[in-house]
């Protein structure tokens, strides 16, 4: 899973002068010991109905207290997405449904604590965050019998209400977003800032992180056309997919003279279509009114400062820092590999001790994928390592040779592993004549590498490093080759 | 009226200086239950054997040299839409019948730390919506004064089991009226305290931002020594006032001179003549012991009633939303959910509740909710204004409680908006969140008690219970 930019696109052109307009609502838990309005855990995985109380089953006469907690990580979530934070109100919004214990869920409506934010895509592409408010979670229903797995048709259902009051933050974006690609990275790069601040754990597999698309298609430059709302969607790769399929269906619907008619749709991942769940004009009326067991929520200037205070850098800015320090890209796949594990205040230990940024770059993304964001060899030892390197005692290929040994070893001197293992350099000279020796030796794939196919090189190479039992720098051999060929 | 029964403060002071004990108490007024209660009904249930246990044990600590409470060895009944843990509380709906809370409200957690002893849950229109305590689903209460007569309500089993003696006093609920009303019909004090300081926390809730608990008692004292108990901050209700509660008994006796009394001039028409009598002469009563009369206009108290049936409909249809047979209370089966919904909600709610879901549904739905809900709040914000600039003038206004005095069953049953009349003096008070109070003043037509009603701005208690106590004085 990477955010960058440079990776392959998925995405999937729309035909020639169609525009995909996408907006998304993701509703994430937040991480507290207990939930929104009690003092029940909010802990996933523990058996059914065992974290509840008389708040959470919406027993009569019980009233919900909110959670100062859970407040200040939604704070805390919503200036990380640059929002401003607001005085604000809870309202109700009601509908029956068995694993909706009161018959409404509490929301925020018309006042939202979090508004007007964005976030940056690679592309210096900007996502508006049009809201992002505290809710409490439902329960979670299980229906058995019945083939839809859906409660119509079922023979009976179970219901468990550990869930069922969980805090939650719903984001919305605006609809800034233009393809699968950029919703992708959205949504990665959400998960990010998350889990930086220590707002969520962010999990789309547990439920902890749960996405809903809104599609639409127009013409560029015409109003927006009318949007389907796609829920079920469990996966990042989901979230592209889904796009993908309904911005087409949509545009292969008006083609044919169809029109969209605005309606939720169910993602059904196995058979990577969308279908339809329910239309407007069967959408529930919430009947929303402020809730009156709940009073305005106005958080004191103060409170809110020391939480940006309290912000971690985030991860934009950390790639920058981290992209700046290794003379990378910052939206190169290192940077951002090495700054979602946490490894890039480890990079600049590296190079605080010494060590050479970039080498050090490359080294943890490619052998510490494993590691903790404090990997185990100490930053000194790995600073060693790329100074051998960037003074050519040893080549790539012995580094990496002792790079192995050091991540086995969790550290070590790598000039005394290099000396142990015979590791050295050879000079220029050494190796054009091993050069010359290959060529002699190899008259066939010289004759196809002088005749302009590269992959004939790799016989040659390999030979060399062979007769100098690694201690080539396979990119000194192929400068020494290439300026045989130019000179033959 | 004065009572023929002992006040609250008498039986804790006989209780604790051991002329008396609580179980001897207790068994006076189970006697009378025993005697009267199959005329009245009261009470859903009497607690008979768990009140028994609760006064032994305060004869035990009495005994024992213990520090007991000012409540101590006080019979007291308790509304039956108040939770007590372990013990039925049905709001009189068939919905919620068998159902035992496994906690106890706030106010029950109070009473019992002062030494109150339970006789008993009181019957009440259902969900406490109705003025007459007809709408209970498990019978009526009678009035104890003239039992052809209805006690008023919500809280009417509340009311007649203080008039009839089976308890010292009482707690009910009141959104638009339901203590202040059937304490009028009664012939108690009745007091509706400002929103927010008396706990919600385990009240079951008819209309959230309108309910609010208090007592019944024969005299002021008692109902001030009430207040002193289950009034103050609970961290259990976010709509709590922060403070302790008011310490009321200290003021009683300070008088009403150089206090200003408000007279509404333009006050809805409809009362009795008798009741009107009473007002007057509860004027005339303040006046010689010191207080101004002044003149004050409240123009949208008419518009009170209307916006309260948008707004506490509302409300309800919301909060009563979770009896849906899921998961306590009672479940009609029925092929698929929603038909076990409406079968669940057909069967368990009466009429009159039926009634009000109905209207708050409506009252909220889009395309509805600007004309209707939206426009009730902003009655009630008129309401306030109104109510802000009289008391720029005065210190507390004085009304009728209720405009007539208790009437004869089937009354008023067939026409809901000639029930919804009985509270047009009580209602503006619960859209304010004011406090307000009724006083017993004399009797009007029949013999029977009429009322006046003294309203205050909100945290007005200390004066409002010094108008309350000079009236006593003089009735």
């Amino acid at each position: 899973m990477s955010n960058a930019s440079t990776a392959p696109t998925n995405a999937a052109a729309l035909p020639d002068g169609w525009e995909m307009v996408v907006g998304l609502e993701v509703h994430v838990e937040l991480h507290t010991a207990t939930k929104l309005f009690s003092a029940s855990p909010n802990r996933f995985g523990d058996a059914p109905n065992t974290n509840i109380d008389p708040v959470t089953l919406g027993l009569p006469g019980a009233l919900p207290v909110l959670n100062r907690k859970a407040v200040e990580l939604a704070i805390r979530l919503g200036l990380a997405l640059n929002c401003r934070v607001q005085a604000c109100t809870f309202h109700r919004k009601n509908y029956f449904y068995p694993d909706l214990p009161k018959a409404y869920q509490i929301s925020q409506y018309d006042q939202p604590l979090n508004v007007d934010g964005f976030l940056m895509l690679p592309g210096d592409v900007r996502i508006g965050i049009e809201r992002a408010h505290l809710e409490e979670d439902t329960g979670k229903s299980t229906h058995f019998g019945g083939s839809s797995g859906r409660i119509h048709g079922s023979d009976y259902s179970l219901v468990d209400f550990n869930r069922a009051g969980v805090p939650l933050v719903e984001i919305v974006s605006r609809p800034d977003i233009r393809n699968s690609d950029q919703a992708r990275q959205y949504v990665n790069e959400l998960r990010s800032i998350l889990l930086a601040v220590g707002a969520s754990d962010a999990k789309m597999e547990e439920g902890s992180m749960r996405v809903d698309v809104n599609v639409s298609v127009r013409r560029p430059g015409e109003p927006l056309g009318t949007r389907c709302e796609i829920k079920n969607v469990n996966s990042v790769r989901g979230v592209g997919r889904a796009i993908d399929y309904e911005a087409r269906r949509q545009v292969d619907l008006i083609e044919s003279g169809g029109v969209v008619r605005q309606e939720t749709r169910h993602w059904d991942d196995a058979e990577g279509r969308t279908h339809t769940l329910r239309s407007k004009e069967d959408a529930d009326d919430y009947r929303y009114f402020l809730e009156p067991d709940l009073v305005l929520l106005d958080p004191e200037t103060e409170w809110v400062e020391s939480i940006r205070a309290s912000l971690p850098p985030l991860p934009a800015a950390r790639r920058a820092a981290l992209a700046s320090l290794t003379a990378a890209d910052k939206e190169s796949e290192a940077v951002y590999v090495v700054v979602e594990r946490g490894q890039d205040e480890y990079v600049r230990a590296v190079a605080d001790a010494g060590g050479e940024p970039s080498r050090a770059l490359v080294y943890v993304q490619q052998a510490f994928a494993e590691e903790s964001a404090t990997p185990r060899v100490p930053a000194a030892d790995l600073a060693g390592l790329t100074v051998l390197e960037r003074d050519g005692k040893v080549t790539a290929t012995q580094a990496k040779t002792i790079l192995a040994e050091l991540v086995a070893n969790s550290g070590g001197d790598a000039a005394a592993i290099a000396a142990a293992k015979g590791f050295e350099a050879l000079d220029t000279s050494a190796v054009e004549a091993m050069v010359d020796a290959a060529i002699a030796a190899q008259s066939d794939a010289w004759a196809k590498y002088c005749a302009g196919e590269e992959k004939a090189a790799g016989a040659l190479v390999g030979a060399v490093m062979k007769a100098s039992q690694g201690k080539a720098d396979g990119k000194v051999v192929t400068a020494v080759l290439q300026a045989r060929r130019a000179g033959a | 009226m004065a009572s023929d029964f002992g006040t609250a403060i008498d039986i804790a002071r006989s209780v604790r200086d051991g002329s008396t004990t609580a179980t001897r108490v207790l068994e006076e007024h189970l006697a009378r239950v025993d005697a009267r209660e199959a005329d009245i009904h009261a009470f859903n249930l009497v607690m008979r054997d768990e009140a028994m246990a609760a006064a032994a044990r305060i004869d035990a600590d009495i005994a024992a040299g213990k520090p007991v409470g000012s409540l101590a060895g006080v019979p007291i009944a308790l509304k039956d839409n108040m939770c007590t843990r372990g013990v039925d509380t049905t709001c009189s709906s068939r919905i919620l019948e068998g159902w035992k809370p496994p906690y106890d409200a706030t106010v029950v957690t109070k009473l019992r730390d002062a030494g109150a002893v339970f006789v008993g849950k009181t019957n009440l229109d259902e969900f406490a919506m109705g003025s007459s305590t007809e709408n209970s689903a498990f019978g009526p209460t009678r009035n104890p004064l003239d039992i052809s007569r209805v006690p008023g309500g919500s809280s009417g089993g509340s009311a007649a089991a203080v008039a009839a003696g089976f308890a010292a006093a009482s707690l009910g609920s009141d959104t638009g009226g339901s203590i202040r009303q059937p304490a009028a019909l009664c012939g108690l004090v009745g007091v509706k305290p400002t929103y927010g300081l008396v706990s919600r926390q385990g009240l079951i809730a008819f209309a959230s931002s309108l309910d609010q608990i208090g007592p019944f008692t024969h005299t002021v004292a008692d109902a001030a020594l009430l207040m002193e108990v289950i009034g103050g901050h609970d961290p259990l209700d976010s709509t709590s006032l922060p403070g302790d509660a008011p310490q009321l008994s200290a003021v009683l006796d300070r008088g009403v001179e150089g206090l200003r009394i408000g007279r509404v001039v333009d006050l809805p028409e409809g009362s009795e003549p008798e009741v009107l009598a009473r007002l007057d002469a509860a004027f005339a009563a303040l006046e010689a012991a010191g207080a101004t009369i002044v003149e004050v206009r409240l123009p949208s108290l008419e518009y009170g009633l209307t916006a309260y049936y948008l707004v506490a409909p509302a409300e309800a249809s919301s909060n009563l939303a979770r009896y849906d047979g899921v998961r306590y209370g009672m479940r009609v089966d029925a092929p698929d959910l929603n038909a076990m919904y409406a079968a669940t909600r057909s069967a368990g709610f009466g009429a009159e509740v039926k009634r009000r879901i109905m209207l708050g549904t409506y009252a909220l739905s889009a395309g509805y909710y600007d004309a209707y809900y939206g426009k009730a709040l902003k009655v009630r914000r008129l309401i306030a204004d109104d109510f802000a600039a009289a008391y720029a003038s005065c210190d507390v206004v004085l009304t009728p409680t209720s405009p007539t005095v208790a009437f004869p069953f089937g009354d008023k049953t067939s026409d809901p908006l000639a029930m919804y009349l009985c509270d047009v003096f009580t209602i503006p008070t619960n859209l304010a969140g004011h406090a307000a109070m009724s006083v017993p003043f004399g009797a009007g037509a029949h013999g029977l008690p009429v009322g006046v009603q003294v309203l205050a701005p909100a945290l007005g208690e200390e004066t409002m219970f010094r108008v309350a106590a000079a009236l006593e004085r003089a009735s």
